[in-house]
Formats: structure tokens, C-alpha cells, sequence
């Protein structure tokens, strides 16, 4: 391994470190979803400083050529994150559904008051207002 | 059964049905004196919902499209709120009849859920070739999950009783398919008791079902895994139950 490409993986790990960090600082990223992509950078920090370690690692799992051992933590770490965002995202969709019903309820609740109140224009031009919003 | 019918609420999931719903709503409420009428307008692109409004119904109006589940969830927490024991859910197209529901409430007097089967004597309903077969399936499973036999699982017409109306204000499937088949497996094992009674079906006015080989086997496929997954769920009712 050259020195170039020594410093060029120490660098890029470092480089996504420091996005990730910078991110979880500024509050752009939660640190349930950051945890991962910590895990990572820091690993890939490790072997990037140590490339003993790789072929190490390689040899300890019997794998021959040591850059595969890189490809299979990387897709694993990947595909975990993808799993993650995809029950996040269920966790999320249903949330939203019980909020629209939530919503319908509510403004369903608040026609029939106007009404009662003996508001009725207003009742009718918010019905009027949800016929449009769902036009729309 | 007047005092039945006032106890009972009609929910009618409606997608860009403007040139049926009108005249559905006005028939319920005709056919059913003293009943509560809920239209639940999923996300319509219409006039679905002031037609329906024009027409006698209470209107709940989603702000996007959730899919019969999520509509008729939304009709069984109104049930839930506003006091109703039952909840009978009717297609907004026209294709089911509202006289059949005085023969659904009256089975739900021994049981939690009952479904207005297409095929059990009564009208002329038919389907041919894969999509048969598929229902033909679901009914052979369902029915010993049920412990009942059961020939429609896939029937649009049911009414639910107090126990299941408020299990499924918490836990109705919104997934696809999860309303016909996902419901029966949760108030099945709910430990709920669930009959079929037969029920006349019209023409339906906008389109009939889809014979295209594709979709049917696409159709088949779904059906199994939405009916594997779930019997394969953890049972959800128990936290109603106590």
C-alpha cells in the first residue's frame, strides 16, 4: 500500500466522521439514526490507521483477500441501516394515519358545533373550505 | 328493531363516488329509519362529499387517501365517540342493499361480527376462473380460523357488534386486503363470534371484477400473504378485552 492511499483512507473516514458529528450537532440528525453511521466512520477510521487489523480480521473469519472482508461489513452495516429506516418509516406512516383520522374527527366536531352555535353561514363555507381542500 | 336502528351506525367509505353515493345515502336512510349515517370521504377528488352531505349523511372528511381500512376505522372510532353499538359497513357504489341490513343486525344479536355473503343463496352474484379460486381459498382457511363456515370472506357488506366495533376502533387493518381478511383473523382470534348470513348483491354501477389473468394471480398472491402475516400477528385484543 502506498502512502498516498494510506492517508487517502484515513482521510475519508475522518471526512465521515466529521459530517455525521457536525450533523448530530446541529441537530440535523437524531442519534438513534446516527449510531450506524458512527459505527462505521469509527471502523473505518480503525483500519484505515491499522490495516494490520484488516488482514487480521480477514484471516480470523477465513476470508482470502481482505478488501472483501470491507465490502461484506459495508453492505451488512448498510442493509441494517436500510432495515431500520424501513420500520421507522411503517412507525411513521402510522402515525400519520391515526392523525388523519384524528384530523377528520376534529373537523368534522367543529362543523357540527358551528352549526349548533347557530353559526351556520360559517358552518357552510367550512364545508364549503374542506369540499375545496379536497378538490385540490 | 327501530330500537335496534338507533343503536346502529351505517359506514359508508367513499372514493370519487359522487354519482352513487347520493342516492345510496337517501336509500339508507329511507330503507333504515332512525339510523346514523357516516360517510367516510377518503381523499376524494369530487364533489363525494357534498353530495353525500346534501343528501342527509354526516360527512367525515380525510385529508388524504387511507383506503377502506383506514376509512372504516375512522367510522368505528365516530361509533366509539358518539355512542353507537353497531356499525354496519356499506359499499358507497351501490352494489350492496340496504334491505339486507335489518337480517345482518338481527344475526349480530349472537354473534360480533357478521358478513352479508354474495354467494349464499340469495342474488345473482358470480365471479369465474383464478379470482374464484382465490376466494374459494380464503373462505376454506378463514372458515376453520372462524370456526364457522364461511363462503364470502371477501364481502364489502358486515356489521359489527359493540365488542368488535370497539377492537377495530383501535386495531382495524389498514394494509391492503386487511380489511376483509385481516379483520376476520383478528376477531376471530379475539375469541369473537362471527356469522354469515346471506345477503342479495345489484350490479354494480361504475366497473365489475377484474377476470384479467395477472391481476388475479397478483390477486391470489396478495390474498396469501396478507392472510399468512395475519395469522402470524400476535393477537391484538387482548388489551381490550380486560
Amino acid at each position: 500500500m502506498s502512502i498516498a492511499s494510506y492517508i487517502f483512507g484515513i482521510c475519508s473516514a475522518l471526512l465521515t466522521l466529521i459530517v455525521v458529528v457536525e450533523m448530530l450537532r446541529r441537530g440535523r440528525l437524531r442519534e438513534r439514526h446516527a449510531i450506524w453511521w458512527l459505527v462505521a466512520g469509527a471502523l473505518a477510521l480503525v483500519v484505515g490507521v491499522f490495516p494490520g487489523l484488516l488482514e487480521w480480521a480477514a484471516k480470523l473469519v477465513g476470508i482470502g483477500l481482505p478488501t472483501n472482508m470491507v465490502f461484506f461489513v459495508s453492505i451488512a452495516v448498510l442493509f441494517l441501516v436500510c432495515i431500520q429506516h424501513s420500520a421507522e418509516l411503517t412507525k411513521l406512516e402510522n402515525q400519520t394515519r391515526v392523525l388523519a383520522e384524528e384530523v377528520a374527527l376534529l373537523d368534522l366536531r367543529i362543523a357540527q358545533q358551528e352549526l349548533a352555535s347557530g353559526t351556520a353561514e360559517q358552518g357552510d363555507e367550512m364545508n364549503d373550505k374542506s369540499g375545496k381542500r379536497s378538490n385540490g | 328493531m327501530p330500537t335496534t336502528f338507533g343503536r346502529t351506525l351505517i359506514v359508508m367509505p367513499a372514493l370519487n363516488e359522487h354519482a352513487s353515493v347520493g342516492s345510496v345515502v337517501a336509500e339508507v336512510l329511507s330503507t333504515l329509519p332512525g339510523v346514523g349515517c357516516l360517510v367516510v370521504d377518503d381523499g376524494s377528488t369530487d364533489t363525494t362529499g357534498d353530495v353525500a352531505r346534501a343528501a342527509g349523511a354526516t360527512v367525515a372528511t380525510l385529508p388524504f387517501n387511507l383506503g377502506v381500512g383506514g376509512a372504516m376505522r375512522l367510522g368505528f372510532k365516530y361509533a366509539l365517540r358518539y355512542g353507537y353499538d353497531n356499525v354496519v359497513q356499506i359499499d358507497s357504489d351501490g352494489q350492496h342493499d340496504p334491505r339486507n341490513v335489518p337480517a345482518l343486525l338481527e344475526a349480530l344479536a349472537g354473534a360480533d361480527l357478521v358478513i352479508g355473503a354474495r354467494f349464499a343463496g340469495k342474488g345473482n352474484y358470480s365471479v369465474r376462473g383464478p379470482r374464484r379460486w382465490t376466494m374459494w381459498m380464503l373462505a376454506a382457511i378463514l372458515s376453520r380460523v372462524a370456526k364457522t363456515r364461511l363462503t364470502d370472506t371477501t364481502s364489502g357488506l358486515k356489521a359489527s357488534g359493540p365488542r368488535a366495533v370497539r377492537l377495530f376502533a383501535e386495531h382495524y387493518p389498514a394494509e391492503y386486503l386487511g380489511d376483509t381478511i385481516e379483520a376476520l383473523v383478528m376477531a376471530a382470534r379475539a375469541g369473537y363470534t362471527i356469522r354469515q348470513v346471506p345477503a342479495s348483491m345489484r350490479v354494480r354501477s361504475g366497473g365489475t371484477p377484474s377476470h384479467h389473468p395477472i391481476k388475479a394471480a397478483l390477486y391470489l398472491g396478495r390474498a396469501i400473504v396478507a392472510l399468512t402475516f395475519a395469522l402470524a400477528r400476535p393477537p391484538a385484543a387482548k388489551a381490550i378485552e380486560s
